[in-house]
């Protein structure tokens, strides 16, 4: 990977360059930051990562003892600080998003089905841990209609008080490949924007490769799962 | 703190954008011999003196503040490509020239780190300040033509990461409110008669407790 010789050899080092390891995490960073909504959680890319950050955690450890030239010593740190931070990075902003959105994620088997092991583990506790605090410290003080964690009042007819993702915000994205007839309205799904089968249907939607568009989320959602649409 | 960037999830801060910009691959010249390195993202090395050599920017960075290399100006930053790109950037008022994506990032680095590899240092310096400066300005007006309020999706056709960064919040917001209130109520269409759902509690209008 240290000399380019030629432009076959030059394209095969760009494909090996977008698959590594630490690539990966930093497009699952990239990711998870710019969408709305929770994503599936990488399981084998994080299991990976952590072993090889493990081993050269310790090798450092041994390395800065044995007296290797501290200068190899300290780029292999810079390496692993920097993996770690992509790592922590990656972990902290799912562990908001479970925070911010908890009560939905753990009513919809969808968005549950995304989380690790961990995670599902940290959002049942702060489940149960938000409930009692919620309950003794406010609900159990409000009139008998108004108790509950999930709705606003008993005549309400879904569950108005559970934060939702908002599906509607723009993102920056860019797309693998071509993507000709994207639906920029929902028009089948009547039931999310009841505005829906009033709008007049636009020209569909193409997206060419390598170039950003803002864009709403709810309309890519689909190929951002597939994984054919990259968000910045 | 790893992640604790912002409150509001979705935006990247300066630093993090600078991170993502370490990465892109930059020529040095090593004035040392150093083994192979294996690192987590990828295997560098061995550096041999005089020989160039390709390593990420955040690597070089780091051997030049030690002194064991000096770092070669990408052709993108030489002084007459620079004038050429401003050139052309004054002259077109609707499109963008083709700039590397971290354009930015790469040169206040170099600038910071590597000054004396940099011939004309001062003259590629205010290069590339005018053309962002051009560019920005760009944006700005175009932001004023968002008029078209059922525009659904906008390209942005060769920006770099910064100015994407700078003015994601104000165009996302933006979009979000002309996508909202660009509903064919406004625009009486007597066509369509459709059936209007009755408006209950919708928690898709109720606003999120806290501002974003």
């Amino acid at each position: 990977m240290d000399s380019r010789d030629g432009d076959g050899s030059t394209e095969d080092y760009e494909t090996l360059i977008q698959t590594t390891d630490v690539e990966l995490l930093k497009r699952a960073w990239r990711q998870e930051k710019a969408a709305p909504e929770i994503l599936k959680f990488e399981t084998d890319l994080i299991t990976r990562l952590t072993g090889q950050i493990e081993l050269v955690e310790e090798n450092v450890e041994q390395d800065s003892q044995s007296g290797i030239d501290p200068l190899t010593v300290s780029l292999y740190q810079m390496d692993l600080d920097r993996t770690q931070f992509l790592l922590r990075s990656y972990l902290r902003i799912r562990l908001q998003k479970i925070e911010k959105y908890i009560f939905h994620i753990l009513a919809t088997a969808e968005l549950y089905n995304r989380l690790s092991k961990q995670e599902k583990e940290f959002a049942k506790s702060c489940l149960v841990d938000l409930e009692k605090h919620l309950e003794e410290s406010v609900l159990s003080k409000l009139p008998n209609n108004y108790q509950s964690i999930f709705k606003q009042s008993m005549i309400s007819e879904e569950n108005d008080m559970v934060a939702k993702p908002q599906l509607d915000t723009f993102v920056v994205c860019k797309t693998n490949d071509y993507l000709g007839h994207i639906q920029l309205e929902d028009n089948e799904d009547g039931s999310s924007d009841d505005r829906a089968n009033q709008r007049p249907l636009e020209e569909p939607f193409e997206m060419e490769t390598d170039v950003l568009y803002f864009v709403r989320y709810k309309a890519i959602k689909g190929f951002v799962e597939e994984g054919r649409i990259d968000l910045f | 703190m790893a992640g604790q960037s912002d409150p509001n999830l979705s935006i990247f801060s300066a630093e993090e954008v600078e991170f993502m910009a370490e990465d892109e691959m930059v020529e040095i010249v090593p004035n040392m011999r150093m083994d192979k390195l294996t690192l987590i993202c990828g295997d560098y090395g061995p550096f041999f003196p005089q020989m160039p050599a390709q390593v990420p920017l955040w690597l070089a960075i780091a051997l030049k503040k030690r002194g064991k290399c000096t770092i070669r100006l990408p052709d993108w930053m030489s002084v007459e490509n620079l004038s050429q790109t401003l050139e052309a950037e004054r002259d077109s008022q609707e499109s963008f020239q083709i700039l590397p994506f971290h354009y930015v990032e790469i040169s206040r680095l170099l600038f910071d780190h590597a000054r004396g590899d940099i011939p004309d240092v001062y003259t590629v310096r205010s290069l590339i300040e005018d053309i962002k400066d051009v560019r920005f300005h760009k944006v700005e007006t175009s932001l004023e033509s968002f008029e078209d309020a059922r525009s659904s999706a906008v390209k942005v056709k060769n920006l770099s990461a910064m100015e994407v960064n700078l003015v994601r919040p104000f165009v996302g917001r933006a979009l979000q409110a002309f996508y909202k209130h660009g509903s064919p109520e406004l625009v009486p269409n007597p066509e369509r008669m459709p059936p209007r759902q009755p408006q209950a509690t919708d928690s898709i209008q109720r606003r999120p407790l806290r501002k974003r």
